[in-house]
C-alpha cells in the first residue's frame, strides 16, 4: 500500500526523523491559515498524488511571499498532474503539504528496503541525492552504497558508520554523522514495526545551518501486515486507487487493470500472468489480470464477470481454469449460473483442463449458453481473438 | 530416486484441524503420503481421519518420528509455526500459507539459516514426488512417475506443465513449487543442484515470473553446473512495471525484474526459453531427443 508524502513525514516525525515544519490542506482558506502560522522565510507547496515526478511536472511550488501560497494552492487543487509514473491519464490534486523551505547544502539519497537475496533489511545510500536511484545505480554504481541489517540482532551504530564513511559524511560535514547514525536506527524501526516495504529519503539533505532533514519521503507498506496495523490503514486513499481495482479487492479477488481488449478471469497468479502473455502472443492485447484464486467458485467467477464488463473496452472474455483439487464440471456450472446473473453479451471463451475437464466441457456445451469451450491454452487464445475480430467486422 | 520426499518420508501436519488442513491432509494421505501426525495447540487426543493430532510439533515428533511438516497454519500465525517445525528437528518444512508479512519471514529466514531445516515456500503448492509422495496442495492425478524435474514459482501454471508432460508420456520425479512471495526458504539453484544429481532425473523445467533476479542467479549456476537440459518459461511478459501481480513477490521494481531480462539471461545459459506455455511438454520432449 502506497502513502502520500505527508502521511510518510508524519511517521517520520513520529519515528523521530527530522522532517520540515509542514501541513497538509485542501483549500487556499486552510494554506492561508497555515501559512500564517508557519510565518516561514520560504514557503514550499506540494502536491499530494501516490506518484513520483512531481516537481517536473509542475506540482511543486516555491515562494518567498506568504500572500502568494493561497493563490498557489487555488493553482493546484483539482489540477491534473501527469508525470512518468501518472500515464497519460494523470492524477487529479485533492491535497498539498505546505511547508518551510530548507536552505540546501548537499543533497543525499537514502532507503530501506529488503533485499530479496539476502532476505535482509538494506539501506541504500548515494551521495547523488535529487536523482532517480535507478539511473545512478545504472550509471555510477561507484556512487551507490549498500549496509545489510541483520534482522537477528537489527541496527546497530556500526551499520550506520559503515554507511556515513562510505558517503564520506565525516569530511564532508562532521556535525551530521550523529543525527546521521541515529536517522538510519530510527529508520529502521520504523520499517520494522510498522511492516514498510519501502522508506525512501530523497533527497535527505544537510541544509546550510547543519542540519540534516528528511526534504521528500516515500513509505510503502506490505498489504500482508496491514492486519496488524490500524494507523496504517487508516492513511489509505482510495482516490489514488483505480476503482475497479478496489471492487476486485472487495470481492477477494486479484484484479490489475491494463489497456488491452481482451479481458481474462484465470485461477492462480502464475497462470493468469501467462493467460495475458499468451493473448498477447496470439496478437491481441489483454485487458486485465483477474486472479480468481485456487478454489473458483459460482460467486468469484460472478464477481469477475461484473469487473470485466465493466472495462468498456473488454471485447471478450477469456476463462482459463485448470481445475485442481477445484473440479471442472463446478466451474462449468459456476459460469453458467454467473453469466445468466450477469448477462453476458460479449464472445467468451472458457477453457477447462484438469479434474473433470471433459465433463465441465460437456455442461457448458449443452447449456445453451454463447459460450465456447477450448482444451488447450493456445486454441483457447486464437479462437477468443479471432471471436472478437469477427464481431468486430460485423459492427 | 527423486529429490528430498518420497513414500518413507514421515509427514506431519500443522494446522490439521482447519478446513484446508484436515481437507488436504486426507488427500495426501489417499495419494500413499505417510501422514502420521497432526498439531493443533489445545486438541491433543483428537483425529482427523484417523491421523493423531498432538498440542505441539515437538509432541508429535516424539511419538511419530516425523521428519517433514506440511504448514496450514493463517498468515498471522504462519511464521512461528515453521519456527516451532524448525526447533522440533523438522528436517523439511513445507509452508503452503499466501499472505505471511515479509518482515516475518525475513525473521525466519534469518533464524532457519542458523538450524539444518530447509524451508520451501510460502505462498506455494507444495512438493510432489510422482507416484510416492505428495507434500501439498496440488492434484495428485496430473503427475506420473517418469524423467523430469520441475521447479515453480507458481500453483495452477506448474499443473499446467505437469499435465503436458504427462500426458507426453515424459512423466515427473519430483515437482516442486517454491513459492511466490518475495522471500523464499528454498529457491531455484539448491533444486538444480538436487536435479543434476538425481539419476532418474534427465531434464528440469523452471518455470519463473517477473520480480526479484532469482532467475537471473538460476541462469548462472544453469551455465556453470547444470549438464542436464533445462526447458524454462517466464509469466509476465504482459505485465505493467511498478504493479503486484497477483503473487507478493511478482513485481517490475525500479525497471528491474523484467520478464525480458531474465529469458535473456537463461537463454544465454542455454536454457530453451518457450514464449508459449502450451509448447513446455514438447520442449522437453524435443530436448530428450523425441
Amino acid at each position: 500500500m502506497n502513502i502520500h508524502e505527508f502521511q510518510a513525514k508524519q511517521l517520520f516525525a513520529q519515528f523521530g526523523v527530522p522532517v520540515p515544519r509542514g501541513k497538509d490542506v485542501k483549500t487556499p482558506r486552510a494554506a492561508e491559515k497555515w501559512a500564517t502560522a508557519l510565518n516561514a522565510p520560504v514557503y514550499v507547496v506540494k502536491a499530494q498524488i501516490h506518484a513520483g515526478g512531481r516537481g517536473k511536472a509542475g506540482g511543486v511550488k516555491i515562494t518567498k511571499q506568504r500572500e502568494e501560497v493561497p493563490a498557489l494552492t487555488r493553482e493546484l487543487i483539482g489540477k491534473t498532474l501527469v508525470t512518468h509514473q501518472t500515464g497519460p491519464k494523470g492524477r487529479k490534486v485533492r491535497r498539498l503539504l505546505i511547508e518551510e523551505g530548507a536552505g540546501i547544502d548537499k543533497e543525499l539519497y537514502l532507503s530501506l528496503l529488503v533485499d530479496r537475496d539476502s532476505g535482509c533489511p538494506t539501506f541504500l545510500a548515494s551521495t547523488e541525492g535529487g536523482m532517480e536511484i535507478e539511473e545512478v545505480a545504472e550509471k555510477t554504481p561507484e556512487k551507490l552504497f549498500r549496509e545489510t541489517i541483520d534482522p537477528a540482532v537489527g541496527f546497530h551504530p556500526y551499520n550506520g558508520r559503515n554507511l556515513a564513511f562510505a558517503l564520506g559524511l565525516p569530511s564532508l560535514e562532521k556535525v551530521v554523522v550523529t543525527p546521521f547514525i541515529q536517522m538510519l536506527g530510527n529508520l529502521y524501526r520504523l520499517f520494522m514495526e510498522k511492516n514498510a516495504s519501502l522508506v525512501e529519503i530523497n533527497p535527505l539533505v544537510i541544509t546550510t545551518d547543519k542540519q540534516l532533514i528528511a526534504l521528500d519521503g516515500k513509505v510503502t507498506f506490505d498489504d500482508n501486515a496491514l492486519f496488524k496495523h490500524q494507523d496504517v490503514q487508516a492513511f489509505r486513499d482510495l482516490h489514488e486507487e483505480e476503482p475497479l481495482e478496489i471492487e476486485a479487492g472487495a470481492n477477494n479477488l486479484n484484479y490489475v487493470k491494463l489497456d488491452g481488449d481482451i479481458g481474462c478471469m484465470v485461477n492462480g497468479a502464475g497462470l493468469a500472468m501467462a493467460t495475458m502473455d499468451v493473448i498477447k502472443l496470439a496478437g491481441a492485447e489483454p485487458a486485465n489480470f483477474l486472479d480468481v484464486g485456487g478454489g473458483a467458485t459460482k460467486e468469484t467467477v460472478a464477481a469477475g464477470f461484473r469487473i470485466l464488463l465493466k472495462d468498456r473496452k473488454v471485447k471478450g472474455i477469456f476463462i482459463n481454469i485448470f481445475g485442481g483439487i477445484v473440479r471442472c464440471e463446478r466451474i462449468a456450472n459456476g459460469v453458467i449460473e454467473a453469466s445468466k446473473e450477469v448477462g453476458i453479451t460479449l464472445p467468451v471463451v472458457v477453457r477447462l483442463q484438469g479434474t473433470n475437464a471433459e465433463e465441465g466441457r460437456k455442461i457448458l456445451l449443452e447449456s445453451g449458453l454463447k459460450v465456447d469451450v477450448a482444451t488447450d491454452l493456445w486454441e483457447a487464445a486464437q479462437k477468443i481473438v479471432a471471436m472478437k475480430r469477427k464481431k468486430r467486422k460485423k459492427a | 530416486m527423486s529429490i528430498l520426499v518420497n513414500k518413507s518420508t514421515r509427514v506431519v501436519v500443522q494446522g490439521i484441524t482447519g478446513k484446508e488442513g484436515s481437507f488436504h491432509a486426507t488427500q495426501c494421505q489417499a495419494y500413499g503420503t505417510q501422514i502420521v501426525a497432526g498439531v493443533t495447540p489445545g486438541k491433543a487426543g483428537q483425529e482427523v481421519e484417523g491421523i493423531p493430532v498432538f498440542h505441539t510439533v515437538r509432541d508429535a515428533v516424539k511419538a511419530t518420528e516425523a521428519t517433514t511438516s506440511l504448514i496450514f497454519v493463517p498468515p498471522p500465525f504462519a511464521a512461528d509455526a515453521v519456527l516451532e517445525a524448525a526447533n522440533a528437528g523438522i528436517w523439511l518444512v513445507v509452508c503452503i500459507t499466501e499472505g505471511i508479512p515479509v518482515n516475518d519471514m525475513v525473521r525466519v529466514k534469518r533464524a532457519l539459516a542458523s538450524t539444518q531445516t530447509r524451508l520451501i515456500g510460502p505462498n506455494c503448492p507444495g512438493i510432489i514426488t510422482a507416484d510416492e509422495c505428495k507434500i501439498g496442495i496440488m492434484p495428485g492425478f496430473i503427475h506420473k512417475k517418469g524423467k523430469v524435474g520441475v521447479i515453480s514459482r507458481s500453483g495452477t501454471l506448474t499443473y499446467e506443465a505437469v499435465n503436458q508432460l504427462t500426458n507426453l508420456g515424459l512423466g515427473e520425479t519430483t515437482c516442486v513449487g517454491i513459492g511466490g512471495d518475495p522471500i523464499i526458504g528454498t529457491g531455484y539453484i539448491d533444486l538444480l543442484q538436487m536435479f543434476e544429481h538425481d539419476e532418474e532425473t534427465q531434464a528440469v523445467v523452471l518455470i519463473g515470473e517477473i520480480g526479484g533476479d532469482a532467475e537471473e542467479k538460476a541462469a548462472e549456476f544453469i551455465k556453470r553446473e547444470m549438464t542436464k537440459p533445462v526447458v524454462g518459461f517466464i509469466a509476465g511478459m504482459t505485465a505493467p512495471p511498478g504493479r503486484r501481480m497477483g503473487h507478493a513477490g511478482a513485481i517490475i521494481t525500479g525497471g528491474k525484474g523484467t520478464a525480458k531480462e531474465k529469458i535473456a539471461a537463461l537463454e544465454a545459459a542455454g536454457v530453451q526459453v518457450v514464449r508459449n506455455p502450451a509448447e513446455i511438454g514438447e520442449t522437453v520432449q524435443a530436448a530428450l531427443g523425441g
